[in-house]
């Protein structure tokens, strides 16, 4: 039995606690906007926040996550300023890989609040998108930094 | 794919408003229909594509699958355009497979694919909007007692004189009742007010929520989730398998032998896939393909040295060839490819007794229910195929061997359980279906002003299209077409041209791929192109718009490419820009790309500066996604993909062996869309093509290496190098 909190609310699971966290939350909780994309934390499909950092859940088993808090692309509300730059940049295509995309900008925007070009470049190079939304998705952050630097919404 | 029958307007307005309510409740379109599908309800469903309903919602029905090119959005703006409903108020419901929803091109299927969509779908969509918007004008006129040529609609409702004004959804019943018009009249191109805008893409929040449904996220009460074992070569099957220990795990509840392997079903992905690793499978291997591609590629290079079946023949290019004093010649080759889609392909079937339903992203929902009616021995109406978001498609979902579809209808037979089978990233990449390897010798002789007198392309590889259904419509006197467009096609100014294929065979599956041969001859045409220009001290971009006189389209996205993207500007050492020029699916591209190479041979892809003439235009900002997207594919391509066989064993696996382009690889991109007001082409295809070559070429400006295979990588550029040096 594992229990955390999950995008705010306590959370118990009674499954095999080395079961991938990406497949208890999809398989067992149905919270099925994390995404299965290698399996293996090559492609950041699956990234989820575990006490604030991304992590990918594919790899992390549902262990690692006793007593912690977890966060999926359904705790981030619509309203967020990341959610709100990607719609505004148009940065989905088949939308695929965009929420782990999405948890990865969130997490680093939440720790470095104006990135430069290399730190977008380092924390988001490990989410691929076969559809090829880098551009948009660079645009995106920046848009948010560049709100947050006029003193705007935080993200 | 080639045009194999056309439903015309006329028929398909004449079906539409046959269309009962029987037929149309079998094939699951919530319509309460009567005649002219009138609905009950005050629901208003005047056509296949339409539902009016009085709380005033616009739901439009979309025949296309949603795999990121935006058709959720695109095929709306055409209705709505005609309509001149409230455009925040549409809601897209993907369409059952039924023959109302058949592409108007490629025969009686409902397909995805060729970058057709729009194309094919304008005047339907356009005209079933306008049909809409004249019966609503009908029903608000007839209930004010005035003429209807003294009503308007506009955004959502219907105006009169002296301020009448009369919402969609009120109007909604009456104009259920009355006839479905022939020929309603389309507005003219100045009314409009969503062509040619850039609108935001109605599946976008959805997708952002994590709320779009996929075929990986679709749960069925009952269901369970398999995996299958398959054998390491392609052609192997099962001899036995001992299944004790999979059977001993938790969560595991069968374990079935089906065509593709060995298939295990539990209660979870993870219980599943635990469960297949203790499986211990005895593989017959006799049938297996054993080849290699370094084997392949010598053969194929050796058959593209001699003369093939001829796919075009203008003058003779091989006596001017013998007769020239100045030929030129090169050996080219591409990989096998993976598509890769980010989503692994998935498929959910719950069989019934005479009924059946599947759920899954294809592109290819009628000939996919046709196989699995078919393999359960149903009519394939008793299927009931839904169609859920494409984690990307890229021609896998369109699989002409219908792979994931019929292992998941097998898998659900032999168990008796609602299941979806979900593949593994490494069964996803190693279970085939690939772009073809091919090899190519292509020769010239220029004359004495540098330009080529003779053209010659020798192709060797697979054939896409034998032994599939499409093969009579797409293999003419042994020419599959999709080994010859984009070579067949050469438009430039040369007097001698010939093409010529070799078929090859063996048992690797292959399939079209995002721009299908067009991703293989592009690159060896501009390549070579490119070639010839530096040979004749030429620049590129100078001597390919010579070359193309009486090709306006062409010539006009190469100069607004050369002047988007500073060509001529004198680039640091190092550094170097290449152009490229590829037409394809009726649309024209041209890119620049600009790369910057260490010492060690290490290429970055800088900038690329892409131009399209698509002919008429619906969305701007998808066609720069398209574009940007097919860029981004095609640096893949050009950058890292490949499929190697060893012994029939494939050696990728995942995104380690078989890397596609991330953000820090990821160029600046410029999309520039040329204005043109002819019939509207592709989008999601076209700027695959050039990407590859305009590298290719940009690398030879800034270094001299001249890289002739894909993928460029660094390896290949030391050694281009170092052969360079050493000729020197
Ligand atoms: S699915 Fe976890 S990193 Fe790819
Ligand atoms: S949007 Fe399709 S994989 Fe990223």
């Amino acid at each position: 039995m594992i229990t955390f909190n999950l995008n705010g609310r306590a959370q118990t699971v009674d499954i095999d606690p080395e079961t991938p966290l990406l497949w208890a939350l999809r398989d067992h909780l149905r919270l099925t906007g994390t995404k299965f994309g290698c399996g293996e934390g090559l492609c950041g499909a699956c990234t989820v926040h575990i006490d604030g950092e991304a992590r990918r859940s594919c790899i992390t088993p549902l262990r690692d996550a006793a007593g912690k808090n977890v966060r999926t692309i359904e705790g981030v509300p619509s309203e967020h300023p990341v959610k709100q730059a990607w719609l505004a940049e148009e940065v989905s295509q088949c939308g695929y890989c965009q929420p782990g995309q999405i948890m990865s900008a969130v997490s680093l925007l939440e720790k470095t609040r104006n990135p430069t070009e290399r730190e977008i470049d380092d924390a988001m190079s490990g989410n691929l998108c076969r559809c090829g939304t880098y551009g948009r998705i660079k645009k995106a952050v920046r848009s948010v930094a560049a709100e947050t630097a006029k003193g705007g919404k935080k993200p | 794919m080639s045009i194999i029958a056309k439903v015309t307007r006329r028929e398909f307005m004449k079906k539409s408003a046959l269309l009962g309510g029987g037929l149309v409740l079998a094939c699951h379109v919530p319509l309460a229909g009567k005649l002219a599908i009138a609905g009950t309800d005050a629901t208003f469903a005047p056509n296949a594509f339409l539902r009016i309903g009085a709380d005033e919602s616009v739901t439009i029905i979309v025949n296309k699958s949603e795999m990121g090119q935006g058709v959720y959005t695109s095929l709306p703006m055409l209705l709505a355009e005609e309509l001149e409903c409230d455009w925040r108020r549409i809601k897209v419901e993907p369409s059952p497979v039924s023959n109302e929803y058949n592409h108007t091109q490629f025969g009686p299927v409902m397909v995805t694919g060729g970058s057709t969509s729009v194309r094919s779908e304008w005047e339907r969509f356009s005209r079933a909007g306008a049909a809409a918007r004249e019966m609503l004008i009908a029903a608000a006129a007839e209930s004010w007692g005035i003429d209807p040529s003294a009503c308007r609609a506009e955004n959502g409702y219907v105006t009169g004189p002296e301020g009448r004004k009369e919402s969609f959804g009120k109007l909604a019943s009456m104009a259920a009742r009355l006839p479905v018009p022939e020929n309603p009249p389309l507005k003219g191109g100045k009314k409009r007010r969503l062509l040619g805008k850039p609108v935001h893409r109605l599946d976008s929040p959805a997708k952002i929520d994590g709320k779009a449904i996929f075929g990986i996220d679709v749960y069925e009460p009952g269901m369970l989730t398999a995996v299958i074992e398959r054998p390491p070569l392609f052609g192997a099957k099962v001899k036995s398998f001992d299944s004790v220990k999979t059977e001993a795990l938790p969560g595991v509840r069968a374990v079935v032998s089906v065509q593709a392997g060995v298939a295990v079903l539990a209660d979870s992905f993870w219980q599943a896939e635990k469960g297949r690793r203790a499986l211990s499978i005895t593989w017959d291997m006799r049938d297996g393909e054993k080849t290699s591609t370094e084997k392949l590629r010598g053969e194929y290079a050796e058959l593209a040295g001699m003369p093939g079946i001829a796919a075009r023949h203008d003058g003779d290019a091989p006596t001017a060839l013998t007769m020239s004093d100045h030929r030129i010649e090169a050996d080219y080759s591409v990989p096998y490819l993976a598509h890769a889609t980010m989503e692994p392909l998935n498929c959910f079937v719950d069989l019934g007794k005479d009924r059946c339903l599947i759920k899954t992203g294809s592109q290819f929902q009628t000939l996919d229910r046709l196989a699995a009616a078919k393999e359960l021995g149903m009519e394939p109406e008793q299927i009931i195929m839904e169609t859920a978001f494409l984690g990307g498609g890229f021609g896998r979902r369109a699989c002409t061997g219908h792979d994931f579809v019929l292992e998941a209808v097998q898998v659900a037979k032999a168990a008796g359980k609602p299941v979806k089978v979900v593949r593994t990233r490494e069964d996803d990449i190693r279970s085939g279906y690939y772009r073809p390897m091919y090899c190519d010798h292509v020769s010239a002789a220029l004359d004495k002003n540098g330009r080529p007198s003779a053209w010659r392309q020798t192709i060797a590889g697979q054939s896409i299209m034998t032994g599939t259904s499409m093969e009579k419509a797409m293999v003419r006197e042994g020419i599959d077409h999709t080994s010859v467009e984009g070579a067949i096609d050469l438009p430039y100014n040369i007097p001698n041209v010939l093409v010529d294929l070799h078929t090859t065979k063996n048992n690797v599956p292959v399939l079209w791929w995002r721009s299908v041969g067009h991703s293989h001859t592009a690159f060896v045409v501009e390549s070579f192109m490119d070639e010839l220009a530096h040979i004749s001290g030429n620049d590129p971009y100078e001597y390919r718009l010579s070359l193309l006189a009486n090709r306006p389209r062409h010539s006009e996205v190469l100069k607004i490419a050369a002047a988007r993207s500073g060509w001529g500007k004198p680039m640091p050492k190092g550094r170097g820009r290449g152009i490229a020029l590829h037409e394809s699916f009726g649309s024209f591209v041209a890119q620049v790309a600009e790369v910057s190479v260490d010492s060690g041979g290490n290429m970055k892809v800088d900038r690329m500066v892409a131009v399209i003439d698509c002919g008429k235009i619906v969305n701007p900002d998808t066609i720069a996604a398209q574009i940007e997207s097919g860029i981004i594919f095609g640096l893949s391509a050009a950058l890292h993909g490949e499929i190697t066989l060893v012994d029939g064993r494939v050696q990728e696996g995942n995104f380690d062996t078989y890397p596609i382009v991330r953000m820090d690889e990821s160029p600046v991109i410029e999309v520039h869309i040329a204005k043109s007001d002819a019939p509207p082409g592709g989008v999601g295809e076209p700027g695959v093509p050039p990407a590859a070559p305009a590298v290719a070429n940009a690398l030879f400006a800034a270094t001299g290496a001249r890289v002739r295979s894909l993928p460029i990588t660094a390896e290949k550029i030391r050694r281009s190098i170092s052969d360079r040096n050493s000729r020197a």
